[in-house]
């Protein structure tokens, strides 16, 4: 029985909440997860099961096809009752089914930018502006301290709405990676005041 | 490093010898079922309030296996990826066994429709992170 009684006894009752991380292949999302994660990096093969049945059981070559794709997946213990999860979305369009999957409850995404590789991110950008609700920030990745672009230049790219935060990060530094997910938060509260009722 | 999860899973269950293969298609063990009564995200976290070992020896293997690995609380995602369990058949069975009320299904910040407070409390939390 789940008594309430069991329950409080062991501090349960624990909200969970979270955040989406897109952009295309390379652009640093495993890098900005493992920068703030708490836990190792989890085999995440069995969220694909779905996708392998029927369509990559054996491709055309003949060769077992045992490759997946890591899918990023981070947690944050915000408060003892209170976990922030982070989903990275897979790259691969065949893996995309996921994404609506793995976003749906997300309070907000990000999506994060290469200025070397804009275009790994069109699709992200163009399914979180066009066939998605959540609310999402774009984040440049600053490689190796360098950052070829001002962010007019990124917006122009990207054709971005305004309203559409653009900020600037290090997927490798801690701070920075927080940051980024405290612009997604802080859009997306700013978001769900706008929509209050009253 | 051992696995409790995956032994009670391999142990030889003369009550089901029904199931001979061990490669079970995984809609098989939902009875072809893909929807759920429980809304369950990647990020629902699923815990056993009380273990009750009476009813884990009458689960099947897999749900035993949800059942026993969820007495530390866990997220959906986790448990499939810990499992190597489909996210659907994970939903489902884990749908019958919150239907038994042997697991608790934990609020999501989606159950509050993300609400300014709970938001406050996630932005709260991350601004106290050390880095």
């Amino acid at each position: 029985m789940a008594s309430s009684s069991s329950l409080s006894d062991s501090g349960l009752l624990t909200i969970s909440a979270k955040i989406v991380v897109a952009g295309g292949f390379g652009v640093g999302k495993t890098t900005l997860v493992n920068s703030v994660s708490e836990v190792a990096p989890l085999n995440t093969d069995a969220w694909m099961t779905e996708a392998s049945e029927g369509v990559d059981d054996l491709p055309p070559g003949g060769k077992k096809s045992t490759t997946t794709v890591a899918m990023d997946f981070g947690r944050i213990t915000l408060h003892s009752d209170l976990l922030l999860y982070l989903f990275g979305t897979p790259g691969q369009s065949r893996f995309w089914f996921l994404w609506d999957d793995l976003s749906r409850g997300a309070l907000g995404a990000v999506v994060l930018i290469d200025t070397n590789r804009i275009d790994q991110s069109f699709a992200a950008v163009n399914y979180f502006e066009h066939d998605s609700v959540l609310p999402f920030v774009v984040a440049v990745n600053r490689f190796e301290g360098r950052f070829a672009h001002d962010l007019d230049e990124v917006r122009e790219a990207l054709a971005l709405a305004d309203d559409v935060p653009l900020i600037e990060c290090d997927a490798r530094d801690r701070a920075s990676s927080v940051g980024v997910l405290q612009s997604v938060v802080t859009h997306s509260l700013s978001l769900s005041r706008i929509s209050a009722p009253g | 490093m051992t696995d409790p999860a995956k032994d009670v899973m391999t142990l030889s269950r003369p009550k089901t010898n029904t199931m001979k293969s061990k490669r079970v298609r995984p809609y098989t063990l939902t009875g072809g079922r893909t929807r759920t009564r429980h809304h369950l995200l990647v990020e629902t976290l699923i815990s056993v309030p009380e273990f009750d070992p009476v009813l884990a020896d009458s689960l099947m293997p897999e749900s035993r296996a949800l059942y026993t690995r969820a007495c530390q609380r866990m997220s959906i995602a986790e448990l499939s990826a810990t499992l190597t369990l489909p996210l659907g058949v994970v939903r489902v069975l884990i749908s019958d066994l919150a239907g038994q009320n042997a697991v608790f299904i934990h609020p999501t910040a989606y159950a509050y429709q993300n609400n300014p407070q709970v938001l406050e409390r996630i932005l709260d939390g991350l601004k106290q992170l050390p880095v």
